[in-house]
C-alpha cells in the first residue's frame, strides 16, 4: 500500500499506542461479553426437583398376575418461571411381585433415553429406538442388547394399605451404573 | 508459527484483509471527530451479543413473554446486567446516531460522491429506530404494551391500506401471541439482517470514498491503526462506561431503585394504564401529536415527519450549493432544537400533571406487587403472571371498594385507593372490619352512632345503638371484662389473618366469650343468631361473623333473612342482583379481611 507516504513513528511510542488500543478496546468489549457468559452458564446451577416420593396409583389398579402397567407420575413441577401444581414429570411401569409388594421401573431406556414399551406377547420390555430388550424384572435379557444396564428400578412404598408411592428419579443414560440426574 | 500463518494466508488472504482494515489512510491524521461511526459499530455489536444471549431465554407469547423476561431479570445469574446493557445501549445508540448524522452534515460528508452512502446511513437510522420500537414491546409489560398500541394505531391511520398494514404488523385484529412472534421476528431477525446488509455496504462505501477529512489538516496523514483505533477504543470505552453508569445508576446514586432496565406489571388489556409513554427518544413524536386536533393526526404522525425525513434525504442534493449546505446545517440544528423542545415540553407537562404522576406511582406499585407474587411459593401459574394481579385482593380490593362501596362506606376515611370520595359518608368505615378494635368501637356508647359506625344509617338510633348507649355505660367492672371477652370471641369468628396468633393465644378467653354471647346475660341472642342460640333473629347472624364465607354472603345480599332481612338500609344485593361476580365479591371480602399474600406470612 502507500506505506512510504506515511511518517514513521518511534517504535516505542507505536507499541504503547497499539497496546493501549488493544487493552482499552478489550476492556470496552469485555463487559457485555461477560454478562452474556454469566447468563449463558446459568443452567449449570439449576437442579431438578425430582427425587421426591409421589403417589402414583392404587394397588387395585394393578393386575394380580404381575403384568406391568404404565402410570404417569404427576406432581408439582417448576419449569423455569411456570409453577405447575400437578403435571406429569415422567412415567413408570408398575407390576405386582406379591400381595402387598410392587416393583417400579422408570419407563426411560437406560441406553439413550427412549420410551420403552411393554410387549404382552413376549412378556418383556422393548425399546423402539435401538432394540434393547428387558425381562419382566427389568434385567437385560439379551446379551446383544445395546443398553449398558437393566431398566432403572425406583424405590416403592405402600402407604395406607393401598397407595403406591414411588420415589421418582431419572438416571443418566449410557452408563453401566445408575447415576441420578441432579 | 510463521509457516502456519503463511499457509493460512495463502488460503484465506487474511493478511490482506487485516492490512486493508488497519492501514486505511486518514488525511490530516487521527481526530476525535471521526469516532462516531466506530462507536455505532461498537454499540451495534453489544446489541448483537446481548440480544443473542437474551434470545436464549426469551419466550415470545402472551403467557410467557413477561414471565421469561421476569425470569431473566430476577432469577438468572447476571440477567439484570445483560438486559440492562441491552436496554440502555439502545438509548445510547440513538444518541450516537444523531451525533453521527450531525457530524456528517456539518462536515458535508454527504456531498458527491457520497450521496448514496448518506442514504444508506439514513436507512440504518430508520432500522435502528425500528429495532427500538419493536424491542419496547417484547417484555410485554403494561408500558410497552400500551405505548406500542399507540404506535401501531398510528400505522392504521394511513389512508386505504392503513388497517391492512396494522393487521400485518400485529399479526391479526388484536394484540396477542402473533403480535409477539412477529415483533420478535422483526426485532431479532429481519431488522438485524437488514442492518448487517446495509452496514456492510455503508462501511464498504465509506472505505471506497475515504474519510471526509476536516480542513484544515493539522497533522500529516496517518494510518487508521493505531492512532485512530486508539481514539476509537477510548471512545468505545467511554460509551461502555456510560452504559454501565446507566445500568448501575440506582446503586451509584443510591436512589434505591432496581438495577438495570425497568420491568412493569404484565400487559393487561382490561387494566387502565395512564402512564403509557413511548421510550424517551420517541417522546418528541408523542408530544408533536398533541398539537393535531381529531381527524388531522395523519399530519402529525405521518405527513410532517415523512416530509422532514424527505428533506433530510435530499440534503446531498441541496448541499451542492454553498447556501444549500448552510441550509442543511441550519435545518439540522433547528430540527435538533425542535426535538429537544418537544421532549422538554413532554417531560415538564408530565412532571406537573398530578394524574400522570399518580399513574406512574400506581404502575410502579403494581410492578412491585406482581414481582412479589411471582416470588411467592405458589409462583407464576401457567395462565401467566397477569392473573396474579387479577386475583390479588390487595390490588383489586381497593379498586372494587372505590367503585362499589365508597359512595356510602369509607375505608380508613378514604375510598380504599386513598382518594377522597365526592359522596358524603353515610355508612360505616370498614377498615379493620370485624377485628377487635373495630368491634370495640361498635360496642362503645360514644362511637356507635358516629358516622364511622351507624351514624349515617337507619340504625343510628336502632335497637343495637340504644342497647349499647343505655346498657354498656352502666356495666360493672366484671361486666366490662365480659364485654372484652365477647369482643375477642366475636372477632375470632372472623378468623382474621392478622389476629391468628392472638386468637390462638387467647383460646380460653375466646371460649368464655362464646359462652357469654350465647348466654342470656348479655342478651345478644335476643336479636342475633349465634350457632344454635337465637330463635327469632332480627339482626345479622353472628355465627362466623366477619369470616370470608360470612362476608361473601353479606355482600352478596345483605337483605337476606340471615342478615338484615327487610330491615336492610340501602346496602345493594351485589351478588343476588349480579352487580359483582363471585370472584369480585371474594376479592373484596379477602381485602376487607386483610387476607392477601405477604412474604412474612409464608412461615409454614
Amino acid at each position: 500500500m502507500q506505506e512510504n507516504r506515511l511518517p514513521e513513528m518511534s517504535a516505542r511510542r507505536g507499541f504503547f499506542k497499539k497496546a493501549s488500543a488493544v487493552v482499552i478496546g478489550a476492556l470496552a468489549g469485555i463487559v457485555p461479553g461477560l454478562s452474556a457468559l454469566f447468563v449463558f452458564l446459568d443452567p449449570l446451577r439449576r437442579k431438578t426437583n425430582a427425587g421426591e416420593s409421589v403417589m402414583v396409583a392404587s394397588l387395585s389398579a394393578l393386575p394380580e398376575d404381575g403384568v406391568p402397567r404404565k402410570f404417569s407420575v404427576v406432581t408439582s413441577h417448576t419449569d423455569a418461571w411456570t409453577r405447575n401444581p400437578d403435571v406429569p414429570i415422567g412415567a413408570v411401569y408398575l407390576r405386582r411381585t406379591g400381595q402387598k409388594t410392587v416393583q417400579a421401573f422408570n419407563v426411560v431406556c437406560p441406553h439413550a433415553g427412549c420410551f420403552v414399551g411393554y410387549k404382552v406377547d413376549r412378556k418383556s420390555y422393548h425399546c423402539p429406538c435401538h432394540n434393547s430388550t428387558f425381562a419382566l424384572d427389568g434385567r437385560i435379557n439379551d446379551p446383544k442388547s445395546p443398553s449398558p444396564r437393566g431398566l432403572d428400578e425406583l424405590p416403592v412404598e405402600i402407604r395406607n394399605e393401598v397407595e403406591i408411592w414411588v420415589k421418582f428419579q431419572n438416571f443418566r443414560a449410557g452408563h453401566a451404573e445408575k447415576i441420578p440426574v441432579s | 508459527m510463521k509457516a502456519l500463518l503463511d499457509w493460512l494466508d495463502q488460503r484465506t488472504g487474511y493478511r490482506g484483509i487485516v492490512r486493508h482494515s488497519l492501514y486505511e489512510n486518514i488525511p490530516g491524521g487521527a481526530r476525535w471527530r471521526y469516532i462516531w461511526g466506530s462507536t455505532l459499530v461498537f454499540t451495534l455489536t453489544i446489541q448483537f451479543i446481548t440480544g443473542l444471549f437474551l434470545w436464549m431465554s426469551y419466550s415470545p407469547s402472551s403467557q410467557t413473554a413477561w414471565e421469561s423476561v421476569y425470569y431473566i431479570q430476577y432469577q438468572m445469574s447476571g440477567g439484570w446486567m445483560l438486559r440492562g446493557i441491552h436496554h440502555y445501549t439502545a438509548s445510547v445508540m440513538n444518541v450516537l446516531l444523531v451525533l453521527h448524522l450531525m457530524q456528517v452534515v456539518i462536515d458535508g460528508a454527504y456531498k458527491a460522491p457520497r450521496e448514496i452512502n448518506f442514504w444508506f446511513g439514513l436507512g440504518l437510522l430508520q432500522l435502528v429506530l425500528g429495532l427500538s420500537l419493536t424491542g419496547y414491546l417484547l417484555p410485554w409489560d403494561q408500558k410497552g404494551y400500551w405505548a406500542t398500541k399507540v404506535a401501531t394505531n398510528i400505522a392504521a391511520i394511513v389512508p386505504v391500506i392503513g388497517p391492512a398494514i396494522q393487521k400485518l404488523i400485529i399479526g391479526g385484529a388484536d394484540y396477542g401471541h402473533h403480535t409477539l412472534t412477529r415483533f420478535f421476528a422483526l426485532h431479532a431477525g429481519v431488522l438485524p439482517a437488514a442492518v448487517i446488509a446495509l452496514l456492510v455496504w455503508h462501511i464498504f462505501l465509506f472505505r471506497r470514498h475515504g474519510i471526509t477529512a476536516k480542513d484544515p489538516k493539522r497533522k500529516p496523514d496517518e494510518y487508521f491503526w493505531p492512532d485512530q483505533v486508539l481514539k476509537d477504543a477510548v471512545a468505545c470505552l467511554a460509551v461502555m462506561a456510560t452504559i454501565l453508569f446507566l445500568v448501575l445508576r440506582p446503586w451509584i446514586l443510591g436512589t434505591g431503585e432496581e438495577l438495570g432496565a425497568e420491568l412493569g406489571a404484565p400487559a393487561d388489556p382490561s387494566e387502565t394504564y395512564s402512564a403509557a409513554r413511548p421510550e424517551w427518544y420517541f417522546l418528541f413524536l408523542f408530544e408533536f401529536l398533541k398539537y393535531f386536533p381529531g381527524g388531522t393526526e395523519i399530519w402529525g404522525a405521518i405527513v410532517i415527519p415523512g416530509l422532514v425525513m424527505g428533506v433530510i434525504f435530499l440534503m446531498p442534493i441541496i448541499g451542492r450549493w454553498q447556501l444549500g449546505h448552510r441550509f442543511n446545517v441550519g435545518l439540522s440544528f433547528a430540527l435538533l432544537a425542535g426535538v429537544g423542545l418537544l421532549t422538554y415540553l413532554a417531560t415538564t407537562q408530565d412532571k406537573r400533571d398530578p394524574a400522570y404522576q399518580a399513574a406512574v406511582k400506581e404502575a410502579h406499585r403494581n410492578a412491585e406487587r406482581v414481582k412479589l407474587l411471582a416470588r411467592s411459593p405458589s409462583g407464576i401459574p401457567s395462565a401467566g403472571a397477569v392473573t396474579l394481579l387479577r386475583h390479588d385482593p390487595l390490588t383489586q380490593g381497593p379498586k372494587l371498594f372505590a367503585k362499589n362501596c365508597a359512595s356510602c362506606h369509607r375505608y380508613d376515611g378514604h375510598d380504599g385507593t386513598g382518594a377522597k370520595p365526592t359522596d358524603e359518608q353515610t355508612a360505616s368505615d370498614l377498615k379493620g372490619f370485624g377485628d377487635r378494635a373495630w368491634l370495640s368501637g361498635l360496642l362503645d356508647p360514644e362511637r356507635i352512632s358516629s358516622t364511622n359506625y351507624f351514624g349515617g344509617t337507619r340504625f343510628k338510633d336502632g335497637k343495637m345503638a340504644r342497647f349499647v348507649k343505655r346498657d354498656v355505660p352502666k356495666y360493672s367492672a366484671e361486666e366490662k371484662e365480659n364485654l372484652q371477652k365477647i369482643i375477642a370471641a366475636l372477632s375470632a369468628e372472623a378468623q382474621l389473618p392478622a389476629q391468628r396468633e392472638m386468637d390462638e393465644r387467647e383460646a380460653e378467653r375466646i371460649k368464655e366469650g362464646k359462652h357469654l354471647i350465647a348466654s342470656e346475660e348479655i342478651r345478644c341472642t335476643e336479636c342475633h343468631k349465634f350457632y344454635q342460640e337465637g330463635d327469632d333473629p332480627t339482626a345479622p347472624d353472628l355465627t362466623g361473623y366477619g369470616s370470608r364465607a360470612w362476608l361473601i354472603e353479606f355482600i352478596g345480599n345483605a337483605a337476606h333473612a340471615r342478615f338484615y332481612g327487610e330491615r336492610n338500609d340501602r346496602m345493594p344485593a351485589f351478588g343476588a342482583k349480579q352487580m359483582l361476580d363471585d370472584q369480585a365479591i371474594g376479592l373484596l371480602a379477602d381485602w376487607l379481611r386483610g387476607d392477601w399474600y405477604e412474604p412474612s406470612n409464608k412461615v409454614e
